[in-house]
C-alpha cells in the first residue's frame, strides 16, 4: 500500500491508500462530526453528519466523509456554507423526535437551541438509529441478535427472536450506543417477543 | 428438443420455423399483458381456440398469446394478421363472430374497430390508428407477433442473430465500441452512457465478473419495464448474453420484482427454453462462450432498484443501499465488478449488434440516441406505453398519440420521471423529450413515467402523494430521507388542511434542498423534485392553501360541502349515499348537510343529479388555526 497526498482545510496530510477522508482528517487533527461511525466497523454512511466538500479536476462535490476512499490531490473542505447548512439541519431533525444522544451536544456547538421541526407523529424516540449496535453485534460479535426492522419512517432496532437470549448476557453494543439507548430495549425485552425501539405503525 | 450447437445449426432452424410458419397464414393475435390479461384476454385466447377448432380452421390458423403492445387503454386487443384487422375492447362474447365473419367471411366487424374521436371514422389497420402510427416501435413493435413464452415466435423474426453476429464475427472489444459508438443511455433514469458502464466492468481487474438486468419497476404509474419483460423477454436476455460477452461475465442475473408474476413466469420460461436449446450454458453456439442467467425475485421494495440495494438483495441481505464512491462496475455483487442495467437498455443491445451504431445513432437528439418507452397514464384519452424517438415533443405524446384530455377538461401538468421526477406546466408542451432538456427545466427523464393531470388537479396534493409514497418506500438508512420525508411530508399534510403557514413553506424548501444534497442513494436525492417542481410552477397554488383555499377544490380539509335549496328536489340520493349520516332532509323537501359531521368524502356531489350540491373553498373557521397564532 503506497501513500497519498490530499489537503483538507489547507492542510497538507500523507495518508495510506485505502483510507478514508475521515480518517485523514482525524490524522491531521481536524475534527469531523459523525454518530454512525466506529473505527472497528466497516463505514456505513448512514448519519451524513460527516459530509464534506472535495474537489477534484476543479469540480466540487459533497460526500460523506467517513466513506470517500483518500485520493493523491484531492482537496477537501470541512466547513463551508452548505456543509454547515446540511449538519444543522441534520441535528435539527434528530432533536425533534430524539431528546437525547451526542448529537445534542452537537447542537450546541452549532448554536442550535431548538429545532425548527414539529415533533414527528411517532412518538419520542431515545434512538438515533446510527444502526452502531446492529452492526456490532453482527460484524464484531457475529451474534447477529440485533437487527432492523420496518423500512422508511418507520425503521426501528429489534432483537431477533430465537436469538436475543444471548443479548442478556452479552450486551456488548452497551459500549458503543450513544446514551445507552439499547440498554433500554435489551432490559425491556424479557422474552424473545421484542418489541422494536420505535413503535411501528399501526396498520 | 435437440441442442443448437453452431451458427449454421441456429440459420437452420430458423429456416426450418419459416417454412413451418409458411402453412399457417392466418394469425390471430391476442394480447396476453397483464393489462389484457384483467380484462379477460384468456378467456377471449380460449374462445378462438375453440371456435377455430369448430369451423375446423386449425391448420389455417395460429392462435397466438402475445406480448402487450402499449394500447391498454383500449384491452383486450386483438390483431388479425396478415390483413392487420385490429379489434379493440374485444370480450369473449365477440369471439364467435369474429372468426365467424372476420376469419371465414373476410369481413371486418365496424364495432370492434377503433374509431379516430377526431373524425369519427372507424380504423381497421392497427398502424393507422393514431396511437400506433405516431410512435416508432423499434423495442415493442414485434410484441404483438411473439409469444413470449414461445422462443420460435423469437427465432423465427431475426432472434439470437444478434448474439450470433456478435460471438463470431466481432472481439469482444468490437461489440464494447459498437455500444459505446451508439452512444446508448441507461434507461433507467441516471442516463449515463452504457458503453462507459460496461468498459468500467470489462477493464476491472477480477477473476469474476456479472452482469444483471434491473426490472425492479416499482414507479406508480409505470409498466414499460413489465410489458417488456412480459412479452418479449428473449430480447432482453439476448442483450444480456451479449453484454456478458462484451464485458467478460458469465453470469447473469435478472432481477424482478415478486409483484410481476408474468414477467417473472415468462423469463423464467425463457432461461429454460434457452438451455433446453443449448444457447445458455456451456460453449454456446460453439463460440466458446459460456454464460448462465438466474432469476432472483425482489421483495417489492422501491427502494431495491437502486443498484447497490438491489444487489445487496441478490447477495441475501436487506435490500439497502451502500455508498457507491467505489462505483458497483468495479466492486458490486460479492465485491465483484458488476455491471447493471435497465430491462429497457438491454433490450436495445441486440438492435444495435444488428443494424450497427450508426442505424441507432440517426433515432433521437444529438445527445439522447434511439427511442424510449413512456407509460402515459393520468388524465389522457389513450393509456397505454408510448415508444417514440428521443426528442418527440411533450405535446405530441400527450396530444397526437395520447389524444389530449378527455371529458374537455384543461391539461394541467404533466408529471416525468416517476415519484421522483418533477411536474412540468403548460409552458413545456413543446419541449422535446430527452435525458437533457427535462433535466434543464427541474424534472427527468427516470424510467420513463409520464402522469398527465388536468384542471381538477391539486399541485399541492400532488406533491404530499409522492412524497407519502417515498417516505413509505424509503429503506430509512440515512437520517436525511428517512427523517426528512417524515418532515416533509408532515408539512405538506398541513398545507392541504390549512394549517400551515409561509414560515413552513420556507422550512419545506430549505429541506428539500438538504435532503436533496445529502442522501445517502438516488431515491433521497431525487425525493424532492415533485416539491421543488411544483414549488417552481405552482408556488401560487401553495400561497392559496396557506391562505386555506385548494384552488383545485381537492384537499378535503379546505372544502365545505353545502346544498343549493333552489337546486333541490328533495330527490335524496345524496343522503342515501353519505357514509356517516350528515345529511338531514325530509323527501321533495331541500336537505341539509351538517358540516360538523361531514367527513368531506364528495359522496353526495358525485350523485346529485342536479348539481344542487356545492364544494366550497375558503377559510375554515378552524380552532386549531386561531390556537397555533
Amino acid at each position: 500500500m503506497g501513500t497519498v497526498s490530499l489537503t483538507i482545510d489547507g492542510k497538507t496530510i500523507q495518508i495510506e491508500e485505502g483510507k478514508t477522508v475521515l480518517h485523514a482528517a482525524q490524522k491531521a487533527g481536524i475534527e469531523i462530526p459523525t454518530l454512525c461511525h466506529h473505527d472497528q466497523l466497516e463505514p456505513y454512511g448512514a448519519c451524513r453528519l460527516c459530509m464534506v466538500e472535495i474537489e477534484k479536476n476543479n469540480r466540487k462535490k459533497l460526500v460523506a466523509s467517513c466513506c470517500y476512499p483518500v485520493e493523491n490531490g484531492l482537496i477537501v473542505r470541512t466547513k463551508t456554507d452548505s456543509v454547515d447548512k446540511i449538519r444543522k439541519m441534520l441535528i435539527e431533525l434528530l432533536l425533534s423526535n430524539c431528546p437525547s444522544g451526542e448529537h445534542v451536544e452537537m447542537a450546541k456547538k452549532y448554536g442550535i437551541t431548538q429545532s425548527r421541526f414539529k415533533q414527528a407523529d411517532t412518538p419520542e424516540s431515545p434512538c438515533s438509529l446510527c444502526g452502531l449496535c446492529v452492526r456490532y453485534c453482527n460484524e464484531i460479535k457475529k451474534e447477529h441478535a440485533v437487527c432492523f426492522v420496518g423500512r422508511g419512517v418507520d425503521r426501528a432496532v429489534a432483537l431477533v427472536p430465537g436469538v436475543s437470549d444471548v443479548c442478556k448476557t452479552c450486551r456488548a453494543c452497551f459500549s458503543v450506543c450513544d446514551a445507552g439507548k439499547i440498554v433500554y430495549l435489551v432490559d425491556m425485552v424479557q422474552d424473545i417477543s421484542c418489541p422494536p425501539l420505535r413503535p411501528m405503525k399501526k396498520q | 428438443m435437440t441442442k443448437i450447437t453452431s451458427r449454421k445449426e441456429l440459420e437452420q432452424y430458423r429456416k426450418n420455423l419459416q417454412k413451418q410458419k409458411g402453412s399457417k397464414n392466418i394469425t390471430i393475435s391476442v394480447c396476453a399483458g397483464t393489462g389484457c390479461l384483467a380484462l379477460k384476454a384468456q378467456e377471449v385466447v380460449d374462445n378462438f381456440r375453440e371456435e377455430i377448432k369448430k369451423h375446423k380452421l386449425s391448420a389455417n390458423v395460429e392462435v397466438k398469446e402475445a406480448g402487450c403492445p402499449g394500447f391498454c387503454e383500449k384491452g383486450a386487443l386483438v390483431v388479425i394478421h396478415p390483413e392487420e384487422i385490429n379489434y379493440i375492447k374485444v370480450q369473449p362474447e365477440d369471439v364467435a363472430e369474429i372468426v365467424s365473419e372476420t376469419i371465414v367471411k373476410k369481413k371486418v366487424i365496424p364495432r370492434l374497430l377503433y374509431t379516430d374521436p377526431h373524425s369519427t371514422k372507424p380504423i381497421k389497420k392497427e398502424s393507422d390508428i393514431p396511437f400506433y402510427k405516431h410512435q416508432k416501435r423499434i423495442l415493442l413493435g414485434n410484441n404483438m407477433k411473439i409469444d413470449s413464452k414461445n422462443i420460435d415466435d423469437y427465432i423465427l423474426y431475426g432472434g439470437y442473430s444478434a448474439l450470433a453476429k456478435a460471438l463470431f464475427d466481432m472481439k469482444p472489444e468490437e461489440v464494447l465500441e459498437e455500444v459505446k459508438k451508439s452512444n446508448l443511455r441507461g434507461r433507467g433514469g441516471g442516463g449515463f452512457p452504457t458503453g462507459r458502464k460496461w468498459e468500467t466492468t470489462r477493464n476491472a481487474q477480477s477473476d469474476k465478473k456479472y452482469v444483471i438486468v434491473n426490472c425492479d419497476e416499482g414507479d406508480p404509474g409505470a409498466f414499460m419495464d413489465r410489458a417488456l419483460m412480459e412479452g418479449n423477454p428473449h430480447l432482453v436476455l439476448e442483450g444480456l448474453m451479449i453484454g456478458g460477452y462484451a464485458i467478460g461475465a458469465n453470469e447473469g442475473f435478472v432481477y424482478v420484482r415478486q409483484e410481476y408474476p408474468l414477467a417473472v413466469e415468462n423469463t423464467e420460461i425463457a432461461i429454460k427454453k434457452l438451455e433446453e436449446l443449448g444457447l445458455l450454458g456451456k460453449n454456446i453456439l460453439g463460440s466458446g462462450f459460456d454464460f448462465t442467467i438466474t432469476v432472483h425475485r425482489g421483495a417489492g421494495a422501491f427502494v431495491s432498484g437502486e443498484s447497490s440495494a438491489l444487489m445487496s438483495a441478490i447477495e441475501g441481505r436487506v435490500g439497502e443501499p451502500r455508498p457507491k464512491y467505489i462505483h458497483t462496475a468495479v466492486s458490486g455483487l460479492w465485491n465483484k465488478p458488476t455491471c447493471l442495467n435497465n430491462v429497457e437498455t438491454w433490450a436495445n443491445v441486440p438492435l444495435i449488434i444488428n443494424n450497427g451504431a450508426a442505424w441507432f445513432q440517426k433515432i433521437g437528439t444529438e445527445n439522447s440516441k434511439g427511442t424510449k418507452i413512456f407509460s402515459l397514464v393520468g388524465k389522457v384519452n389513450n393509456t397505454g406505453l408510448v415508444e417514440v424517438p428521443m426528442g418527440t415533443t411533450l405535446r405530441e405524446i400527450i396530444y397526437t398519440i395520447g389524444g389530449g384530455v378527455p371529458n374537455g377538461k384543461k391539461f394541467k401538468a404533466v408529471q416525468t420521471g416517476g415519484p421522483s421526477g418533477g411536474c412540468l406546466p403548460e409552458k413545456y408542451l413543446d419541449l422535446p423529450v430527452d435525458f437533457d432538456e427535462l433535466y434543464k427545466v427541474g424534472s427527468m427523464m427516470g424510467s420513463g413515467g409520464m402522469i398527465v393531470m388536468d384542471e381538477d388537479t391539486c399541485m399541492v396534493d400532488i406533491a404530499r402523494y409522492f412524497v407519502n409514497f417515498l417516505s413509505q418506500e424509503s429503506c430509512g438508512k440515512c437520517i436525511p430521507c428517512r427523517e426528512g420525508l417524515r418532515h416533509m411530508l408532515r408539512i405538506l399534510n398541513d398545507l392541504t388542511t390549512g394549517e400551515a403557514t409561509e414560515d413552513d413553506v420556507k422550512l419545506l424548501e430549505e429541506l428539500s434542498e438538504v435532503v436533496q444534497l445529502s442522501s445517502l442513494c438516488a431515491l433521497g436525492q431525487s425525493a424532492p423534485n415533485p416539491v421543488l417542481s411544483t414549488l417552481q410552477y405552482f408556488r401560487d397554488e401553495y400561497q392559496a392553501h396557506i391562505n386555506g383555499e385548494c384552488p383545485a377544490k381537492v384537499c378535503k380539509g379546505l372544502l365545505t360541502f353545502t346544498i343549493d335549496a333552489a337546486k333541490c328536489t328533495g330527490c335524496g340520493l345524496c343522503m342515501k349515499n353519505c357514509p356517516v349520516e350528515a345529511i338531514t332532509g325530509e323527501k321533495k323537501t331541500v336537505h341539509h348537510i351538517n358540516s360538523d359531521i361531514c367527513i368531506k368524502c364528495g359522496n353526495c356531489y358525485e350523485v346529485c343529479k342536479f348539481n344542487a350540491v356545492q364544494k366550497a373553498t375558503g377559510k375554515q373557521k378552524k380552532v386549531v388555526s386561531v390556537e397555533r397564532r
